[in-house]
């Protein structure tokens, strides 16, 4: 029954306002009306939103997992990029 | 206005055992639905009626006044002492039947707690501003299904109609009268059952339009429900909802 013809989306739950959608995981349906009602009835059964959108799997265009190093691996020796080597006042209290 | 006991407590029982018959009926389903989203949709509709029966089922227990909890009502009557409709004990059939029973109840529900969320009674308008908006979502997601199928593959249509064709003689049962409801609808306690034909009709007309659904014409109906009359499939379903209870008596979790 729910072989390939039934497409793949995914799903991001808003956990409430304010917040940033966030990925929650996939689910299958026809359509985008269906995989709302299935990205309900998944992910939200405790709770968890306010706010759901959901996203063709095939939309998305991912990085290649073979391009790892090359990608992320020059980032490491750059730790001036972090913003730790900066005195806060002690009056600024909290930051 | 005052009612007879016995009326309220009836209603209670009608309407606490659709819902809980048709909330035991869709659970049938847990692990074999066709895909896992549906796995997970169908018990979610069938506890949103259990948990409507529940609260019904302490209310009628507390209106009779002859100390029944909700599972002496639920787990221990007689076949002929339940009092739901008939559309709500057949039996699931395919996924099809199954969508279009449950889109039927719950384009009647709707309407049904829309009025009785005004309701004279307290508990039970309590009991409907919760409900309405659960049933709204079966609504949805039920119809949504029977559009795709009705408006599918040569095999979905098909299967659609004779869901139709099959659960037609069913469906005037549930806009029944008698002295039971029209005591409830004169007290403002519930509406009147066949007052909700023309809602219910309108749901169903726009929706059977996108799945291009003909109603069937002159079904022979079928009643007999709310006077304990069921048909045979009723006395399986019971044996496998009350195994537990008959068995290790008074079993709690």
């Amino acid at each position: 029954m729910a072989k390939n013809e039934i497409p793949l989306w995914e799903v991001f739950i808003r956990p409430r306002n304010g917040l940033a959608h966030k990925h929650c995981g996939s689910v299958h349906a026809a359509d985008e009306v269906m995989a709302l009602q299935a990205a309900r009835d998944v992910y939200t059964r405790r709770g968890e939103g306010v706010s759901i959108w959901v996203v063709p799997s095939s939309a998305i265009t991912a990085s290649d997992p073979e391009l790892k190093d090359e990608n992320f691996d020059p980032a490491m020796s750059k730790i001036y990029r972090h913003p730790t080597f900066y005195k806060i006042p002690d009056d600024v209290g909290h930051m | 206005m005052a009612i007879p006991r016995d009326h309220l407590a009836t209603f209670l029982l009608r309407l606490a055992d659709d819902h809980l018959i048709l909330g035991h009926r869709l659970s049938e389903w847990c692990g074999h639905a066709p895909m896992l989203e549906e796995d997970l949709a169908m018990p979610n509709i069938a506890l949103d009626l259990i948990g409507q029966a529940r609260v019904l089922y302490q209310y009628a227990g507390e209106v009779e006044g002859r100390g029944h909890s909700e599972d002496d009502l639920a787990y221990l009557r007689r076949e002929r002492e339940y009092l739901n409709c008939l559309m709500v004990e057949r039996p699931n059939g395919d996924f099809a039947h199954t969508m279009l029973r449950q889109l039927w109840f719950a384009a009647f529900m709707h309407p049904f707690w829309e009025k009785a969320s005004a309701s004279s009674d307290e508990t039970i308008s309590g009991i409907a501003a919760k409900a309405v908006k659960e049933v709204a979502y079966h609504i949805r997601h039920c119809g949504e299904w029977v559009i795709r199928l009705g408006d599918g593959t040569e095999e979905s249509a098909a299967r659609m109609q004779a869901a139709v064709e099959a659960l037609a003689p069913y469906l005037d049962e549930l806009f029944e009268v008698d002295e039971v409801s029209d005591a409830m609808a004169a007290a403002g306690i519930a509406p009147d059952p066949a007052s909700l034909r023309p809602a219910f009709d309108a749901t169903v007309s726009r929706i059977f339009a996108e799945a291009f659904l003909e109603m069937p014409s002159a079904a022979w109906p079928q009643t007999g429900g709310r006077g304990g009359r069921h048909g045979e499939a009723m006395g399986y379903l019971l044996a496998d909802l009350q195994y537990m209870q008959r068995t290790y008596p008074g079993a709690v979790w």
